[in-house]
């Protein structure tokens, strides 16, 4: 783990900053574009998993999380799994309140 | 060179870290469990989104059709703009460059302000419009096809968006302000290649806020098909 924090970030070149910046840009434009598409359910399926995607990559190298310590990367897990928590338990309650009021 | 840095080393070493690599490893833990904590703060609204987005989805799809798409992807684009120059502003005092840190910085600082404005005229045009939630706020169903939807559930979206927006807002505010500080104690010679946990803090409170709006844009915006004029 110890090697893990020494000068890793001399290992990030500019050009993966750089390369990064211009995925994030291009799945913007594709966020956009993908929303001018009549595709049903799957239009906020697609749209959360470019998002997901954008953000995995914000995290990873511009927060460094892949340079990081393992204690790090779990605390990063945590939240994701707690979100999903408060996410899931919320809808398995307010989604079978009433089945009418849903449309389900 | 290799001199001046030990001693800053031994200046910004607190008594309690047994040394410089533990300090570090302590201060990105904290800021992370801190970040965990604005998760979930941000994540109650995310929550409130979707049990209401899933009730009253038509009503949803009406508020978003008032949304300036291109104004939003803008800002999308101006946020991570931003992101990259933070990115490269830790890059450059990892490499002992603080003149061009603080360039970096002050470059993200006018990008975090560009994206305010531009906020500010997307809040300026709903203020007009009466899309404010309250006493004034007032809106006409755009879609004859689908009459039965309730103003009141329209003012639930923008009762969210304004709510979710607004605290983003609040934050990119707070990341200006800390961003400043940065520069300042830049300029001092605070940081050196061996010390800058502040700017690598303050730079993950910047890449968060810009990850909250990642999610936010196509939530808010992009609900259903509704640019050019469809």
């Amino acid at each position: 783990m110890q090697e893990h924090t020494t000068t890793q970030l001399h290992t990030v070149p500019v050009s993966l900053y750089v390369a990064i910046w211009a995925t994030l840009m291009v799945c913007t434009g594709l966020t956009v574009l993908a929303a001018s598409f009549d595709l049903g359910l799957f239009n906020i399926v697609l749209a959360l998993l470019i998002a997901t995607f954008k953000g995995t990559l914000v995290v990873l190298f511009f927060m460094h999380l892949r340079y990081s310590s393992k204690l790090t990367m779990v605390t990063v897990v945590a939240a994701v799994f707690f979100l999903l928590i408060l996410f899931s338990l919320s809808m398995t309650d307010y989604l079978t309140r009433g089945w009418s009021v849903y449309g389900l | 060179m290799a001199t001046s840095d030990i001693q800053i080393a031994e200046h910004a070493l607190q008594h309690h870290f047994a040394d410089m690599e533990q300090q570090r490893e302590t201060s990105t833990f904290g800021m992370w469990m801190f970040l965990l904590t604005e998760i979930m703060f941000f994540g109650g609204l995310f929550c409130a989104y979707l049990v209401y987005r899933a009730t009253y989805y038509q009503a949803f799809v009406e508020g978003s059709g008032k949304m300036n798409i291109w104004l939003g992807a803008t800002n999308t684009a101006v946020l991570i703009c931003s992101s990259l120059t933070m990115a490269l502003a830790i890059h450059a005092i990892h490499l002992g460059k603080p003149k061009l840190m603080n360039l970096l910085l002050f470059l993200t600082i006018l990008f975090g302000l560009g994206f305010l404005g531009i906020k500010g005229i997307e809040y300026h045009e709903h203020w007009t419009n009466h899309e404010f939630p309250g006493a004034n706020f007032h809106f006409e169903t755009g879609d004859p096809q689908h009459p039965a939807t309730d103003p009141k559930h329209t003012e639930i979206y923008f009762s969210l968006y304004w709510a979710m927006t607004g605290l983003h807002a609040l934050h990119m505010i707070i990341g200006v302000g800390l961003v400043t500080w940065i520069i300042i104690m830049g300029a001092r010679g605070a940081f050196s290649p061996t010390y800058y946990n502040p700017v690598e803090n303050v730079g993950l409170y910047w890449h968060f806020v810009d990850l909250v709006w990642i999610y936010l844009f196509p939530l808010l915006y992009l609900i259903s098909k509704k640019h050019g004029g469809g």
